[in-house]
């Protein structure tokens, strides 16, 4: 499928900010797009560009081939979807939806089929005459969804759209994002700062940080394949392993000595060569920890370490084990139980395991975040279901 | 729990001693006795010569013509320079700024003076224009600082919402920012109206021999010795003030529900 939405090196600058700076990505028609990104990375500057609300500094945007960028926001077929909902406090739920089509002059019967269709669609016809502060919040957003949605934009702009919302509300708009979606069949761009969210909702998401796309892919893309140290930390929780290549064993694979944990097995995507610098990302779930030892396997990396702290959460647990001078976290998802099973301990020495397959090696290092001014969360740790845990 | 009984008392001690004058005012006018002192009946005979002087309806006249005009000005002027000193922040804004807080806190007669020798200077004959353009001056700093108080805690993300939905500025205008503003507008407009109605320092410099405004007179038949008229027209000038407020609040409560 070709390119439907496009940004060609889009800057943009505040002052001494560098809001977006030498962007370029594309969407592809129909596809659910999301900007993922910590608060103030640029993601809302992006798509007030794409609105009209800004003008870049420098680059294009391009929308199904023809150049926008020039073109002022109420001429752009492109809609948004605010954050704080922007709903009209003056008028009815009714003529808030209506806004859109009653500014294009379009006839009267049109507008009342139009909005009656977009009522039902939310479920909302009983709350037409209601004005927006006799509303709850999850329905403020449902209005604000298909107000945007009514003129059939080309695309549609949601600006964190469920930030303001409770945890549960959060969860039911997010399957009713979806389903609207899929029966719209518009183009979604959608900014949020929420990994759960975006890996839930999206076909394709960009990790953004400091003004630039640090990755572009898959949710799993670019859960499993992080390029870089931030997309691995932002998206998940995940062990940083620094070390030299030594020697390559077999064909694909690489043996790497890490200062303070030993020397581990993995897999060389990268074609490093002796000598060479890597750095590893490693799941947290990948890791077993075990009290038992595992079966000897060449392509396993096996190492004693002394279990530090446990969080058990019901349906899975969690382990920080001490490994030589490093700390290892790993999470342990629980799929059977025995009653008879010896249960892991506080202090007890542990074995940990995993394949060599499931590190993976990024494009910068551990150490560079902190010369880039990011600290990855460490205190914060985000499973794989998107619920967050301090510990 | 005892409470206080203090907050009630003073609350009360404050209202008496704002309208007893003004309720001794009322009674006064129905006397039918000429004395302040002495009731002589309930009578509404000095509306009756209200109605008969001729001198009063002119003046009546004067300044509702005045009033109208200048509210009318000062409203669309004074939200206008609100709109100017919300959007922009430049040093000029600031000096903009102060420029119109300044008729509020310099007194009066020394506004009256300077307008005085202003018109002078000019050679603008005094009369109901120069009463006017005087009012408009002053009114349009009270509209301007109610309408920037409201414009402060506008959402101009609305704004953006509205244009996003494709709406040009003109229909943003209309039907998004002026309804939105309407009840600040509206306050302003009623400000400027009740000060221009009641405004006499400065009136009594600028107004020429013709161009006398009820205040003005009132202060002249005074001086002439105190006649239960004034209070027959008091009243009624109290009546029209508060039917108007009322009228506003109303209007502006409806809006925000
Ligand atoms: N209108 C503006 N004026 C000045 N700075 C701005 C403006 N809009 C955004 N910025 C700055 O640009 C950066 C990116 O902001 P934004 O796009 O809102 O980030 P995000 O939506 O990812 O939180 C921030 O540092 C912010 O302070
Ligand atoms: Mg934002």
């Amino acid at each position: 499928m070709n390119d439907f939405l496009e940004f060609k090196n889009v800057s943009k600058r505040f002052g001494t900010v560098q809001a977006v700076d030498n962007v370029s990505f594309s969407v592809k028609r129909g596809e659910f797009f999301s900007l993922l990104g910590p608060s103030g990375c640029g993601k809302t500057t992006l798509l007030r560009l794409m609105a009209g609300f800004e003008q870049p500094d420098n680059g294009s945007i391009l929308l199904d081939g023809q150049d926008i960028t020039q073109i002022p926001p109420n001429q752009r077929a492109v809609n948004t979807v605010f954050q704080n909902y922007a709903l009209f406090p003056h008028l009815t739920v009714r003529e808030n939806i209506a806004f859109g089509l009653r500014v294009a002059r379009r006839p009267r019967q049109e507008i009342d089929a139009a909005v009656t269709e977009m009522l039902k669609l939310i479920q909302m016809e009983d709350k037409a005459d209601q004005r927006p502060n006799q509303i709850s919040g999850g329905q403020k957003q449902r209005v604000a969804i298909v107000r945007a949605l009514i003129n059939r934009p080309r695309v549609l702009l949601l600006d964190e759209p469920l930030a303001a919302l409770d945890l549960k509300l959060r969860q039911r708009m997010l399957l009713e994002l979806d389903l609207i979606h899929d029966q719209v069949g518009i183009t979604f761009l959608y900014v949020t700062h929420d990994q759960g969210e975006a890996m839930s909702l999206s076909d394709r998401i960009a990790v953004m940080q400091g003004g630039k796309i640090e990755q572009i892919g898959i949710p799993a893309e670019v859960y499993e394949a992080p390029k870089t140290s931030f997309v691995a930390s932002f998206i998940g929780d995940t062990n940083f392993v620094d070390g030299t290549v030594t020697a390559l064993p077999m064909p694909n694979y690489c043996r790497v000595r890490v200062e303070g944990l030993g020397e581990i097995l993995c897999y060389n995507d990268k074609q490093k060569a002796v000598g060479d610098r890597v750095n590893l990302s490693l799941r947290p779930e990948k890791f077993h920890v075990t009290l038992e030892q595992p079966q000897e396997d060449a392509r396993l990396n096996v190492l004693r370490g002394k279990v530090e702290n446990i969080i058990y959460a019901g349906n899975h647990t969690r382990f920080w084990v001490h490994i030589g001078e490093r700390r290892i976290a790993t999470y342990h998802q629980h799929r059977r139980y025995h009653l008879d099973e010896k249960p892991i301990r506080w202090e007890d020495e542990v074995w940990v395991w995993w394949d060599a397959d499931s590190g993976y090696m990024l494009d910068d290092y551990a150490p560079l975040l902190e010369e880039r001014g990011i600290t990855p969360p460490p205190e914060t740790i985000h499973s794989a279901n998107g619920k967050e845990q301090r510990i | 729990m005892k409470r206080s009984r203090i907050p009630l008392l003073t609350t009360l001690a404050l209202l008496l001693f704002f309208y007893v004058p003004i309720i001794v005012l009322v009674i006064d006018s129905f006397n039918g006795s000429r004395f302040a002192g002495t009731w002589g009946g309930f009578s509404v005979k000095w509306y009756a010569k209200l109605l008969q002087e001729r001198e009063i309806w002119q003046a009546v006249r004067n300044s509702m013509v005045v009033a109208v005009a200048a509210t009318f000005c000062s409203t669309v002027i004074g939200t206008c320079a609100a709109f100017a000193l919300h959007s922009f922040d430049t040093r000029l804004q600031r000096v903009h700024n102060m420029l119109i807080y300044t008729p509020l806190v310099v007194p009066e007669i020394l506004m009256g003076i300077s307008l005085l020798l202003l018109f002078i200077g000019l050679k603008i004959p005094l009369g109901l224009f120069t009463v006017f353009l005087a009012h408009v001056t002053f009114c349009i700093s009270y509209v301007a600082m109610v309408v920037l108080a409201r414009l402060q805690d506008f959402d101009f993300t609305l704004v953006e919402a509205a244009q996003d939905l494709g709406a040009s500025n003109w229909i943003c205008l209309r039907r998004i920012v002026l309804p939105l503003l309407a009840p600040g507008i509206l306050a302003g407009a009623l400000l400027a109206f009740t000060l221009s109605l009641d405004d006499f320092v400065i009136t009594f410099f600028v107004a020429g021999p013709g161009a006398t405004t009820l205040p003005v007179l009132v202060y002249s038949m005074i001086k002439h010795g105190a006649t239960p008229v004034i209070n027959a027209l008091s009243t009624l000038l109290l009546a029209v003030t508060f039917a108007v407020v009322v009228i506003a609040q109303r209007l502006a409560q409806e809006k925000h529900t």
